[in-house]
């Protein structure tokens, strides 16, 4: 299982990362054996086998539709790294 | 050449939920910033959502009411990307087996009906809210509130079956009131609660394949909806026209300038890399659970309208009209059982009522007249103890206070003079002050009559019975 300079780049893109090009193929090999350990699961005959959504045999896990007290504004804001005006100030993105 | 348009419309409702989908904040609109928040809607790691049953009875109603097939099993995926809105960076939704699919609606647009198809109907939570300081452009900041993050979202996506902006239109106003009836959400546009992205694109007609295809975004109102896609498919038209290439992208409505104007190019943005949510079991949904909710389902826009056209002879127009949403029709209803013609009722509604709630920009839930002295003042009407014209005052008045008519006209003295002693009096008064005008009429001008009408209406502040003042003043003329 290999994986191409362009795949490494294009999911570098979807997670925000900057990569230089020396870690662009270095990423591609890291990667390219984790798909290659993964593709192992593609050996087992699978045939009549149903996909699995969840690994625990649970449906319907459901909460009333009960309203609870929020949160502290202050104690949830206490984190962000900028706070004005009760809200989370974040660069502008338009 | 001539081109036919294809349009797809996604809308997203917010449920009408206590709480939230995934947790028990409040779901209230309008709250201060970040005061409906908790862990769990602000993703901080390590929480566990957990699903409101009331969101699945809700999304389940609104797929009866869409005439869905419901699932007998679904999940929630997570979907990928960055936003600041998004805290989590991902969106539970539900990727490939939504809780409704393959159900339609039906519409009709200048008197043509047709069946508009809904492929699918989905469950997702709201993102946050980015507010933006002072101008978009003078500012390198903004401004996160999550109170809208973990609203329950029903995603409603047609097929691309729509053909005008008037049919899309047509489709949202048909599709808003099925909801508002199912009682799931209250599609308020301009709060956000009923939200519409329009899928878009022309080609020549005859043609089998789409032609390429815009997405636009920020429709807040039916009239953005009709507007917006006007001016896309004008700009595709003339795009092809002139030989250039259209880009699939997206694209957002300005309303202050009328015009769409380009958001992103699809291409990279659409890799959401979905897969399903670990932390939230599957749903398997009993054929009973769906059959109890289907008896609990009140009556629809469509059985109203046939009931009300059958029980007071309404026009198929008018009836339409009041089953545009529950509330309207509740009013009707409740006017029809202290008075007995339906149509008079439709008439006061669609006229004067919708005029002065139009003027004030109200929904009928704001109006502060009663169904029960809307039907008293026709009720006074037909005992001729007011006129027409003088019913039109009182009704502004019962607009403004929200007062009984009989209150109002015993108040400011309105009551209309039908004794015929008292109307004789002034007829007689009037027939002796204006020797010219009784000269004349008994000279065959028959107009004369008018003015001393108007005479007689003016010696009573417009409160005469005018069809007694007519009978009256005749019988002293020929006398």
């Amino acid at each position: 299982m290999t994986i191409s300079i362009k795949e490494v780049e294009h999911v570098a893109v979807l997670a925000r990362l900057q990569l230089k090009e020396n870690e662009k193929e270095k990423y591609a090999r890291h990667m390219g054996s984790v798909l290659q350990y993964v593709d192992k699961l593609n050996q087992l005959d699978t045939e009549g086998v149903e996909p699995l959504d969840h690994i625990l045999p649970v449906f319907n896990v459901f909460r009333e539709d009960q309203v609870k007290p929020a949160s502290n504004r202050e104690e949830i804001l206490a984190n962000a790294p900028l706070v004005e005006a009760g809200q989370y100030k974040v660069p502008k993105i338009i | 050449m001539n081109f036919e348009t294809v349009i797809g419309l996604e809308i997203h409702v917010e449920l009408k939920t206590r709480s939230k989908i995934f947790c028990s904040c409040s779901n209230e609109f309008g709250a201060e910033p970040n005061t409906n928040v908790c862990p769990i809607c602000s993703g901080f790691p390590g929480m566990l959502p957990v699903l409101n049953q009331q969101v699945v009875e809700y999304a389940i109603k609104a797929g009866l009411a869409l005439n869905c097939e419901i699932a007998d099993y679904c999940k929630f995926d997570r979907k990928n990307y960055f936003y600041p809105d998004l805290p989590k960076a991902y969106q539970i939704s539900q990727f490939d087996l939504p809780i409704c699919k393959k159900g339609y609606l039906d519409i009709e647009v200048d008197g043509v009906k047709k069946r508009i198809g809904i492929t699918r109907a989905h469950l997702e939570e709201d993102a946050g809210k980015l507010v933006h300081q002072g101008t978009i452009s003078s500012t390198p900041f903004s401004l996160v509130d999550l109170n809208r993050s973990g609203v329950p979202l029903l995603e409603i996506v047609s097929e691309p079956d729509l053909r005008s902006s008037k049919e899309a239109r047509a489709y949202m106003e048909k599709l808003r009131s099925l909801l508002l009836f199912a009682g799931v959400s209250d599609c308020k546009m301009e709060e956000g609660s009923l939200r519409c992205d329009a899928n878009v694109s022309v080609r020549p007609y005859g043609q089998k394949t789409l032609g390429t295809r815009t997405e636009i975004k920020n429709l807040n109102s039916f009239r953005a909806v009709e507007k917006a896609i006007d001016f896309e498919v004008q700009r595709h038209i003339e795009a092809i026209e002139d030989g250039e290439e259209l880009i699939q992208e997206t694209r957002t409505w300005e309303e202050d300038q009328q015009i769409t104007r380009s958001m992103r190019s699809k291409e990279e943005a659409h890799d959401y890399r979905y897969f399903p949510d670990p932390d939230l079991p599957p749903l398997r949904i009993s054929r009973e659970w769906v059959n109890d909710l289907r008896l609990s389902m009140p009556e629809m826009p469509e059985q109203a309208r046939e009931r009300i056209m059958d029980q007071f002879g309404l026009s198929a127009y008018d009836a339409g009209l009041l089953t545009l949403s529950p509330d309207l029709l509740a009013f009707f209803d409740e006017c029809t059982h202290y008075y007995h013609d339906g149509k008079i009722i439709a008439n006061w509604m669609m006229g004067e009522m919708s005029k002065l709630l139009n003027q004030k920009n109200l929904d009928i839930g704001q109006c502060r007249i009663r169904p029960a002295h809307m039907a008293e003042m026709l009720n006074l009407i037909d005992q001729g103890r007011i006129s027409g014209k003088m019913a039109k005052e009182v009704f502004q008045v019962m607009f403004d206070t929200g007062s009984s008519p009989e209150a109002i006209i015993k108040e400011r003295g309105m009551e209309q003079i039908s004794d015929e002693a008292t109307l004789e009096k002034i007829i007689l008064e009037v027939i002796a002050n204006n020797p010219g005008a009784v000269e004349d009429y008994r000279n065959g001008k028959k107009k004369a009559t008018g003015f001393l009408v108007g005479q007689v209406m003016q010696a009573t502040r417009g409160q005469a019975n005018p069809a007694l003042v007519n009978q009256i003043l005749a019988r002293k003329l020929n006398s």
